[in-house]
Parts: structure tokens; sequence; C-alpha cells
């Protein structure tokens, strides 16, 4: 048996990197200080696996697979290459080379999650920091639209609430708000909440900013908080010495989408007149932030990347891949390390089926039930290593535990040899 | 494989060839004495050939700039090349993808580049982005001055430790050189917060700007790194903010022995002189002054050009004003116990009076410092403006009459402050050279780089134009057309730009330095440093270190210290 510390958990944005794992005979048998969910990602990961590649439901060798694969893609006129938020940057980044070789659509799922923090960013900016900062020196902590207790289960000991820093000990020195439209889990530890209508945020997030800059409101409420409750609001904002404004999707995903976020944004700016304030997106798997950050460098844009003109193109409601399948513009797929079966809309899953569909996942998903060529890859994290950014860009080494099942690789592996051959293939 | 470039005029300063008719030979990647009949022969005739250029200070990999990118979709729409046989895609105008900044660099004859700031806790993501940068060899500057660690070292006294544990953030980062942002005002910017000058207190420590400096300079020393200190100095964009420039610059004198120990760079940013935005006016004529009568100082030059920017530094604070006098996008990004990054989108404009002062500001520094060896060309890449500007820059230095066409056309109470319209000085190709490839791979101590002799890395530039007939002073506009495009650009032996296009792509190296520090000593300061860690930091130590394998292409550099 031997016992393997500081390794970073593959399950969420939080990435937390001091867990302990032990391993037998090429299992691992137990882990220490990850949270509920860590701990059922690193000892149940060989539960619903796939161990042999198949096309059309017939089991096949790899090098089968992958010529099928090459076929698919190099035959396509407008591949969509989608998924990538739970591999390595490095798998990511060859999943790039591969879309501008065959002239599709390079997407990944922050066009279904954090898509319009990314917007409202290029719209406005953003006011920003690493978790350590917050964690150091945030005396007041909002949670607007998310519920790390359930989502992020450490991210609030590690990281914010009640995490222990340098200027600030613990929870007993911050206030905590939480802005959600129900009393989530997360609502129930802070010492305010405020429970917002549902599809507000951009009104109150707006009537914020008023109340920073110029004090006082005229309306009586917005979105259903008194108008004295969101002036006191924004007196406690202002006189922090530092706050921090964590976001989810209850802010992305609700009436507004990208115009919330600018907002918010806006709204952060306009704190900076006066104490530091920053926002950090809670960002859900384990590396889609590494997905923006490999395909901005790569290509300039860091989601919903067309290649159909040789060069990138970026037209977010265009080429994101869930419009690009809806309109079935797209006649075949690679789908690496996602299930959008399991979440996008009837139309696109309808026409999804329609087409030949490639995807390389460890576990068995409803996106390769109906998929023409399934390859089966490594856990990354645990049976493969790999670059991994956290949800505040800062990048951390996944390590490999144990070794995957005989004769299967890991997803960079496995891409590295399809863009091999469809370099020979395609010119 | 081996090459023979015939009969091209030279240009290399660090062998004190000067414009001389002379053959090249290269064998595996070598500038050697000569090499076999069966060598490929490249015909130099008539035209001019350079050691590959070497880039001190450019925004190329790393977080920041990525953010950069992130944040400007607008500036990468029109500039885009499809993908070739040879090369990937190109996509991007000021905050360019990791391919293009290669090719782009390559298609200038340059062939090695350093990244200007890499905060410790994101290096991991500069050298992933470093690694997809073709062509060029590579490297990144650490910032290390607001560093919580190194001002608790510091404000202790503790430098030995202070200089083991930067020893070893090198060897762990694979990093260059000691950057330095606005020290102590990085840090206080974690409160909202900024220094206005040396001697102001960063509490909670106890320290000063200029202690830190002094500090950093003495340990650069102590670890006998092959660069200076590489600072980018307190109350930058400010103006009146020249004193603070020579201030700094002053506060480590007593600590040179005859070679520069400090290197200040885009002081175009840090050269305003006036006491507010209305009174502006070029600092450049003290700083000069202050130059050449010190040889410990060395210098780039962050010139303004024209146009299109993205303005990216380490300085959080001064991002932070020039959001509000902009009303621009704005993205900071706060990196715990470590410092910042600030980004907001620019134009530079000729009719501007601010932008027109600072346009003649670098221009009379790079005029003024009579030394070439001790001021380089930069735009400090993307923040002044992009890299690929460099010809133009070059040709406002060797014709006044291209100064002076531009001087017609900028705004007129900037033109009638500056002394620039008196200056006739018009640089030679030989000092072209010097500033952009000799003396920077002087001053980073690459002893393979920036020259053509025997045992150099056989890193060319060659460019399709013939010194002895030009006159750069008129025909300005055909020395610019020529080094926009080298006509072949040569990188470890192999051929890899000819007619301004690339033709082969591989990966460069990425080299660091790996200091000798006493085995006792680190393991002292390493106990202290992981106790710290979990304290200042959100990750584990063993986390933080980079491993050589992470590197495309490692090339370490051993260095003796005097610890």
């Amino acid at each position: 048996m031997k016992t393997i510390r500081n390794v970073v958990c593959p399950f969420c944005g939080s990435l937390c990197d001091d867990i302990e794992v032990e391993i037998e005979d090429n299992r691992v048998v137990k882990v220490r200080k990850g949270c509920a969910i860590s701990a059922t990602k690193f000892t149940k990961y060989n539960e619903e696996r796939i161990y042999k590649p198949r096309i059309d439901g017939r089991e096949v060798s790899l090098e089968e697979a992958i010529n099928e694969a090459v076929e698919i893609l190099a035959n396509a006129k407008y591949p969509a290459l989608y998924g990538w938020s739970c591999t390595s940057t490095e798998a990511i980044n060859i999943g790039i080379e591969i879309a501008e070789l065959v002239g599709g659509v390079m997407d990944n799922t922050a066009s279904v999650c954090h898509g319009p923090t990314i917007l409202g960013e290029q719209d406005a900016g953003i006011s920003t920091c690493t978790l350590g900062q917050v964690k150091n020196r945030a005396e007041l902590i909002i949670y607007w639209g998310c519920n790390p207790a359930h989502a992020h289960p450490r991210h609030m000991a590690r990281y914010s609430a009640a995490s222990r820093g340098r200027f600030v000990k613990g929870r007993k020195e911050r206030t905590v708000i939480v802005v959600d439209v129900r009393k989530t889990h997360t609502a129930k530890t802070a010492d305010i909440f405020i429970q917002i209508k549902p599809n507000s945020d951009f009104e109150l997030l707006t009537a914020l900013r008023w109340a920073v800059k110029n004090g006082e409101l005229e309306q009586e409420e917005i979105a259903g908080i008194p108008a004295e409750k969101i002036e006191e609001l924004a007196d406690m904002l202002i006189s922090c010495r530092f706050g921090a404004l964590f976001f989810g999707l209850g802010l992305t995903m609700s009436a507004g989408k990208a115009r919330n976020i600018e907002a918010a944004v806006n709204l952060v700016r306009e704190l900076n007149n006066y104490t530091k304030f920053v926002m950090v997106p809670m960002r859900g798997h384990f590396n889609v932030t590494g997905a923006n950050e490999v395909m901005a460098w790569a290509t300039g844009f860091p989601f919903a990347v067309d290649f159909s003109r040789g060069y990138p193109f970026y037209n977010p409601g265009d080429t994101t891949f869930v419009d690009v399948l809806t309109r079935g513009d797209c006649d075949a797929a690679l789908i690496v390390a996602s299930d959008p079966v399991s979440g996008f809309p009837a139309e696109a899953i309808r026409n999804l089926a329609k087409i030949p569909v490639i995807t390389l996942d460890p576990h068995e998903t409803l996106t390769t039930m109906i998929s023409k060529v399934v390859i089966p890859t490594a856990v990354v994290g645990i049976e493969a290593e790999g670059s991994a950014y956290r949800m505040d860009a800062v990048p951390l080494r996944l390590k490999k535990l144990v070794e995957p099942p005989p004769g299967i690789l890991s997803d960079e592996e496995v891409l590295k040899l399809i863009l091999k051959k469809l370099k020979e293939r395609v010119k | 494989m081996e090459l023979l470039i015939k009969n091209g005029y030279v240009y290399d300063p660090i062998n004190k060839i000067n414009g001389e008719k002379m053959d090249i030979a290269v064998k595996d990647g070598k500038i050697v004495e000569s090499v076999s009949s069966d060598a490929k022969v490249i015909d130099a005739t008539n035209m001019l050939v350079m050691p590959g250029g070497v880039d001190i200070h450019s925004h190329i990999a790393g977080s920041k700039v990525n953010s950069g990118r992130i944040l400007r979709p607008e500036d990468h729409y029109k500039d885009v090349k499809p993908r070739t046989a040879i090369t990937r895609a190109e996509v991007g105008h000021t905050v360019p993808s990791t391919y293009t900044i290669g090719y782009r660099y390559a298609r200038l004859g340059y062939t090695t580049v350093i990244e200007a700031a890499s905060p410790p806790l994101k290096t991991r993501h500069t050298h992933e982005e470093l690694n997809d940068i073709p062509l060029i060899d590579k490297s990144c500057y650490l910032v290390l001055d607001n560093n919580w660690i190194v001002l608790d070292y510091l404000s202790q006294g503790e430098i030995d430790k202070c200089a083991a544990f930067i020893g070893w953030i090198f060897k762990a980062l694979k990093g260059y050189a000691i950057k330095i942002v606005n020290p102590g005002g990085v840090e206080l910017w974690g409160w909202g917060k900024n220094v206005e000058s040396l001697d102001d207190q960063v509490p909670p420590f106890d320290t000063t700007p200029r202690e830190i400096i002094r500090g950093l300079c003495k340990i650069n020393k102590m670890l006998n790194l092959p660069h200076t200190i590489h600072l980018h100095t307190n109350n930058l964009g400010k103006p009146g903010n020249y004193r603070t420039t020579i201030e700094t610059m002053d506060t480590v004198s007593d600590l040179a022995d005859g070679k520069p120990n400090i290197h200040i760079t885009h002081v175009q940013f840090c050269g305003y002189g006036g006491d507010s935005w209305i009174t502006l006016r070029s600092g450049a004529p003290e700083i000069a002054k202050y130059v050449n009568n010190h040889n410990h100082v060395t210098i780039d030059l962050g010139q303004v050009v024209f146009g299109d920017a993205t303005t990216m530094t380490g300085d959080g604070p001064f991002q932070f004003i020039l959001q509000n006098l902009t009303g621009n996008k704005w993205k900071n990004a706060d990196v715990e116990a470590e410092g910042s990054a600030g980004i907001v989108p620019y134009k530079y404009k000729r009719k501007n009076f601010v932008n027109a002062v600072q346009w003649t500001i670098g221009l009379e520094l790079a005029l003024l410092i009579k030394d070439p060896w001790r001021v380089f060309l930069t735009t400090d890449h993307p923040n002044a403006g992009t890299f690929m500007k460099y010809p133009r820059v070059i040709t406002w230095l060797m014709s006044k009459v291209a100064r002076e066409k531009v001087l017609n056309k900028i705004n007129k109470r900037a033109k009638k402050r500056s002394t620039l319209p008196s200056i006739d000085r018009e640089y030679t190709f030989y000092e072209i050279a010097i500033i952009t490839r000799a003396a920077t791979a002087k001053a980073l101590n690459l002893a393979n780089k920036g020259h053509l002799g025997v045992g150099a890395d056989a890193d060319i530039a060659i460019y399709n134009i013939n010194p002895m007939e030009i006159d750069p002073s008129k025909e300005y506009k055909k020395v610019r057309r020529a080094l926009k495009r080298a006509a072949y650009t040569i990188k470890g032996g192999e051929i890899i730009v000819k007619d301004g296009e690339i033709v082969k792509s591989f990966i460069g190296e990425t080299f660091w330095v790996k200091p000798a520090i006493p085995e006792d000593l680190e393991k002292d300061m390493l106990r202290e440093v992981s106790e710290k860690f979990k304290e200042y930091y959100t990750v584990s130590l063993e986390n933080y270190i980079i491993g050589e394998n992470e590197l495309a292409s490692s090339k370490p550099i051993a260095v003796k210290t005097n610890l």
C-alpha cells in the first residue's frame, strides 16, 4: 500500500490540491481530506467503465476505431468538436489542431454554463483575483446565484467564507451575504440572505451600483427588495476593506445572461473607487477554465471557434455547438469528456443522433449510446496526468495515481493518434 | 546540416564587424570557421546580415497575455491568416495567438524573446504558452518584488535566506531573471492602495520600495544571475515621474562594480516631466543625462507607436488609473501573496497631446543616450504598440526626415514642447544592430546569442537591402520594407523564413537559470517556506513546482552563486 499526498482532485473547478489517497493493487482504496463528491470520484471511477472501443455497438480494436474516427472527420464538410471540460489541457490543445485541420467548429462546455461570463467580460472587463487573495484579505463575501455548499463543497472552507488567511483569520472575521431566489444550504450559513425575485438580478445589480454611486434610490422596492435594504447593502460593500463576489449559473443563466455579468462587472468597478472589490466565477467542471485558456492562446478566442474559413472565427450564438447542432449544420461530431445528450435541448440532440458521432470517454453515458464510434479513455487525474486550470485560472498538474485498464489510452494519446492519421489523410 | 551565407554585408557589433563583406559558415546549428563544399549556399550579395534579433522585454505568454486575448475578440477579427501546410492559422493583432507570435517575430528576423513578467503562481501557464510559441527561443522573468516570502525575509533582514528562496524559485519555476513591478505599490493594491515614493512604508511589512529594490539588487549579485534586476518603476504613468526613475537608478548606484546592476524597463512610461496632464513634458533629457553619466544603468524604450495597443502590466494600481482615465474596459487580476495584473485596451492618437508627448519621449531617450549598448529597442509589446512596429521605430531612429514627417502631424503643443525637432542624430545600421540584438544579448548574458562569432548559435537575419548604397536617412521606407520581411531568417542553422514567408516550423528552446544553493541553507529556507505556504497560498508547495518535463524544450543554465 502506498499513500500519495497533495493529489489534485479532478472533479470541480475548485481543484483542491491537498487530497491524500491510498493505493493498493493499482486501486484507490482510501481518500482523505476530499469532500464527499471527491471521495466518490476517486473510489468509484471504475464503475460504468467502457473497456473496449466500439463501432456501431460492435467491439473493435483501437486501431479500427481510430481509423473509423479519422474517416468520419476527414469526410465531414463541417464537423464539430465539443466537450473538453473534463480532460487535460494538453488533450484540448490537440483537439484544437484537429479542428483547424478539418475546418470544423471547436467549442467547449463554457458555451452552456459560464459563456455569458466570458461575453460580459468581453464587453466590460472584470476585476478578479486568485482564491488566495480572498482567503487572505476578504472581509466581505457575496455568493450570488451559486450554492457552493453543494456544488463546490470545500470552497468555503479552503478559499472563501471560512478560510483562514494572513489578514483575515476565519469565518468570524468575515461578513457573508447570499443572493439567491431560494434559501439554499449556502444561504442558511450566511449572515445576510437576500431573496431576490427570479430573473431580476440585473435590476438589483444596477440598483446597487446606483446606491453605491449616489447613496439613495428613488423607487421603494427593486427586485423584491426594499430600497432601504439595498442602500444599507451598498454601504456595507463600500465600507469593507476587501470584498469578493462569487457568482454561479443563477446569474449567468437567468434572464439577462451576459448583461447580468456586465452589470456585476460595473458594480464591482464602481466599488473599486471606494475600496477593493473583486469577482470570481464559480466554474463547474475541473478544467473548463483550462479549455477557455488553451483555446484563447491557440486561437484568440476562449470558446465557439469556427475553422471553416481556415482561420479562427468567433461568433457565439452562431458558432456555439448547441446552435450549430440545432440548425443541423454539422455533419459529424467528436465529443470528448462530456455528455451533451444528457443536457442539450431536444432538437439539438435529435440532430446529433442523425450524424456520425465519435465519443472519447472513460464511462458509459447517454452520448456514448448514440455514438457511432466510442473510444474508451483513461480517467484524467487518476489514470493519466496533465494540466488543469482552477476556476481562478491557477494552473495545476493532475497526477497519475494508477494504471488505466489494459489497452486504454488517455484522451491526449488517442487524439494524438487521430491527428497523426488525419495529417496523412488531409492536406 | 551545413550552410554558407556568401558575400553579405555583416553587422556584428559584439565582434566589432561593421558592414564588412564576408561569408558566414554554419554547421550543426552553430557558427563555424568553414564548411565543406557540400554546404547549402545562400547568396547574400548586396544584403544586410545581422545576428537574429533578441527582444529583452515583450509580453508574449502567460495569464496576463491570455487575459488580453480573451478580453479583446475585437482585436482578432481583422488580423487572420489561414493554416498552411507548414504553419498553424494566425490570428490576433495586438494580442495575437502563440503561433502568430512565433511566426511574426521570425519574419522580422528575431530569434530570441523574453516574456517580461510572470507571476510565480501562474508560471506553469506561462510555460504552457511558451511551449506553443514556435521558432524563437524564449524565457520569462519572474515577478518577485511583491512576493510575501521575499518581503518577509527582507523585512527581517534575512538576506541569505531570501537569496536562497529566490535561487530556489528559479529552479522550481524555470525563470530567467528577477522582475520588479512597482515594488510595494502592488502589494498595497491588494487593499486598493499604492505607494507614492521610494520611502513609503508597505505595511504590514517593515520595508519600503527603496529597501526592496536594494535588497533584490544585492541578491541578484549574490546569486550571480545572468541578467540584472529588471525594473518597472513606482509611479509609472504619472506626470513628474522621471524624478522617481532617476531616484530609482541612483538608489543602487553604490552597489555597482563597474557593470550595469539595474535595468529600467519601458522608460517612456516613467519619463514624464511636468506635474499634471496639462503641464506634461518629456523627462527624457534629464534621464538621458543621468544614464550618460552613470554606467550601472541600462534601459529599454517602450516606444509609442500610434494606433492600437493593449496595455497590460503587473502594475494593478497603474491600470486602475488608466481605466478611470479612458473609461475603457478593464481587467484586474490579483495573485495571492505575489502581485497583480491589469489590462486596458488603448489607442495612441497623433493629435492627442499626451500621446504625442509619449511618442517623443521614447525617441528622445534613444537619441540622447550616447551609448547604444545601454539603451534597447522595445515597444513593451503590446503596451505602447506591437513588436510588428519595430521596423517603423528603427526608421525613426535612422532618419530625421522620417521623424519630421510624423512631427508635422502630431499635436502642435506637444511638438512645440519637445526637444526632438532639434536632435540631428541618426542611427547607423551598426547601432541598430546593437540596440536590437547585440546589446540585449549582452545584457541578458546570453553568450551564444546576438553575435556571429565562431561558436555562437546560428541565429541569423538577412535583409534584402544594400547598406552600402542606401541612404536610410532619405530612403527610410525601403529600410522599413526590408526589415518587415526578412529575406532569410535562420534559427539554429535551419532556414525558417525565406522572402518573408515561414518555410519551416519547430519549437525553440526555453532557457532558465539553475543557481547552485548550499544544501543546508536551502533546507533551512524550505522548512520555513513550506510553513508560510500553508498560510499564504491555496496550493501546496509540491504542486507549485514545475517539472522540467512540463517544458517542451528545456535548456537549464547552471549558475555558480556567491552564497
